[in-house]
């Protein structure tokens, strides 16, 4: 499919949805509450075959936490950039997608150590890199006296 | 006598030793750095690898938040010090094409050589490394030797032997040295030479093909669930080559083939990797004389400042595919810089890859995905 047509199609099948053209790739902003079974269709439908999750990233902005989901199909060659947004900032809970791309289990790991924000249904979820007496370094209101010295 | 061996061998199946739990690493020398994996064995049997990493994390994505587009090249090459400039490169591309800059054919041409020459440093070491994993500790020394070749190119032109910081954003730093390109062709022809040695050395060595055929398969739906790329991915059947699918810097101007094994074993892995270099040499073959004349940098402005959105680019290091992920609030420093570095999506599929083989198969298996633990922690 083409970027036109893959934008057209998805926000037919997914009035929800937000479906642009971003600066490289095709952008889609999909509701939480949806991002499971939106994924999976995108893996499972034969037109779309996204199987290769090849970044998932977090980032936070002022009003919301987002996690970004670039997507290739290497049978089709057609790419997909997906966001999730959530706004609470407490309990940040997400679905998880590593029942679909398997890659996805240490990236969620990643994301949950750095930004903090929890995927159900995950199998392990643990701090990767930091231990638990650090925050989250990633969120833009983090603050580290001890290591960070403000001029 | 008999009949009690006899009843013993009969009841062997029957006897069970307890799992227990061992740690390979962090200072153990087949990990390359510093990796923990935490085995789980039934006498030498892996039954779960839990790879734990993050004890050179150096928040290389939190620190560029604090950066200028030109400072955030010089922190990439810590991240896989074996591709430095693919690293640096990958940043310097992204910066152009967010801002829209064409950079002179000049700049693309050393670019890319320099890419396949990191490219052959990097295979090299990982060559002998792996060799000495396996027990043929003489392959070090060969590997090293030829390396310092390489190595020697790069410090004439750019003053580094490791971090070479040679690509900023817009260019190259300085121009080639003039002896760059007749270095460069010495080491090609000497390199043809000695590359059927390292195949005579190792890859036709009867021990080191038991040690690696049929060990560790990853098929090609799974080397693609698990996003993994590089020589590895492609041993697999898995067509990753960033440099054929989304060519960038001189990549489109030059004839090459992408290798793609089948088996996906680590001896696979193996000749694929030897075969990129034969690959790597043609591309610099055909580079090399054709260097166009002209400015090795554009003038930029002092201050880089990004357009507001979100910019990706796909680099392929001598690991596999890298990806830059930059943020940009029209800010001179990015809002957001995200690495999707090839050696975290690699390694977590050890654990998939080593079940119910031999722990010193794991040591294969690590040693034919060519890990680089910078490049995992970030």
């Amino acid at each position: 499919m083409t970027n036109e047509q893959l934008i057209d199609h998805l926000s037919k099948a997914y009035p929800d949805a937000v479906a642009k053209q971003g600066n490289q790739y095709p952008e889609i902003n999909v509701p939480k509450e949806l991002l499971h079974a939106f994924m999976l269709n995108l893996k499972s439908d034969p037109n779309l075959a996204f199987d290769y999750l090849f970044c998932q990233s977090g980032v936070d902005y002022p009003t919301f936490i987002q996690v970004v989901y670039h997507l290739e199909s290497t049978k089709h060659k057609h790419y997909l950039v997906v966001k999730a947004n959530t706004e609470d900032r407490v309990t940040t809970v997400l679905d998880t997608v590593s029942d679909i791309w398997p890659t996805a289990e240490f990236h969620e790991d990643e994301i949950f150590d750095l930004l903090g924000i929890k995927f159900n249904n995950h199998p392990h979820l643990r701090r990767l890199f930091l231990d638990d007496t650090w925050g989250f370094p990633l969120r833009k209101d983090f603050h580290d006296d001890i290591h960070v010295v403000e001029r | 006598m008999a009949e009690i061996i006899e009843k013993f061998i009969s009841t062997t199946d029957q006897i069970k030793t307890d799992e227990y739990l061992v740690n390979m690493g962090p200072q153990h020398p087949s990990t390359h750095g510093v990796l923990r994996l935490l085995v789980k064995l039934e006498g030498e049997i892996v039954h779960n690898v839990e790879p734990h990493v993050g004890y050179i994390h150096s928040g290389i994505e939190k620190m560029t938040e604090s950066l200028t587009y030109p400072q955030i090249p010089h922190l990439t090459d810590r991240m896989d010090y074996l591709s430095a400039h693919m690293n640096n490169e990958a940043v310097c591309l992204c910066v152009e094409n967010a801002l829209q800059v064409e950079v002179p054919e000049r700049v693309k041409y050393i670019r890319t050589i320099f890419d396949e020459l990191q490219r052959l440093a990097s295979h090299q070491l990982w060559w002998c490394a792996s060799g000495m994993d396996l027990g043929a500790l003489t392959a070090f020394f060969y590997g090293l030797r030829d390396r310092e070749d390489i190595l020697d190119i790069f410090e004439e032109t750019c003053g580094a032997r490791l971090t070479l910081n040679y690509t900023v954003p817009g260019g190259v730093m300085f121009d080639i040295h003039p002896n760059f390109q007749r270095k460069v062709k010495a080491f090609i022809t000497k390199f043809k030479k000695i590359l059927p040695e390292y195949d005579k050395l190792l890859t036709g060595n009867i021990i080191f093909q038991n040690r690696t055929k049929g060990v560790g398969v990853l098929s090609k739906e799974d080397a693609i669930a698990f996003g993994v790329t590089g020589p590895t991915g492609r041993a697999s059947g898995f067509s990753c080559d960033v440099r054929k699918h989304h060519p960038y810097s001189a990549y489109p101007l030059v004839k090459f083939e992408e290798k793609l094994g089948t088996d996906g074993d680590s001896f696979m892995r193996w000749k694929l990797r030897m075969d990129e270099m034969w690959e790597s040499l043609h591309i610099i073959e055909q580079l090399i004389d054709n260097i166009p004349e002209g400015d090795y940098a554009l003038k930029m402005k002092g201050v880089i400042k990004l357009p507001e959105g979100e910019f990706y680019q796909r680099v392929e290091t001598a690991r596999g595919e890298l990806g830059v992920y930059i943020v940009s609030d029209g800010k001179k420093n990015p809002y957001r810089v995200k690495f999707r570095s090839p050696g975290f999506s690699n390694l977590f599929t050890i654990n998939h890859i080593a079940k119910n083989w031999k722990i010193a198969d794991l040591v294969a298996i690590m040693a034919t995905f060519d890990l680089v633990i910078p490049d995992i922690d970030r």
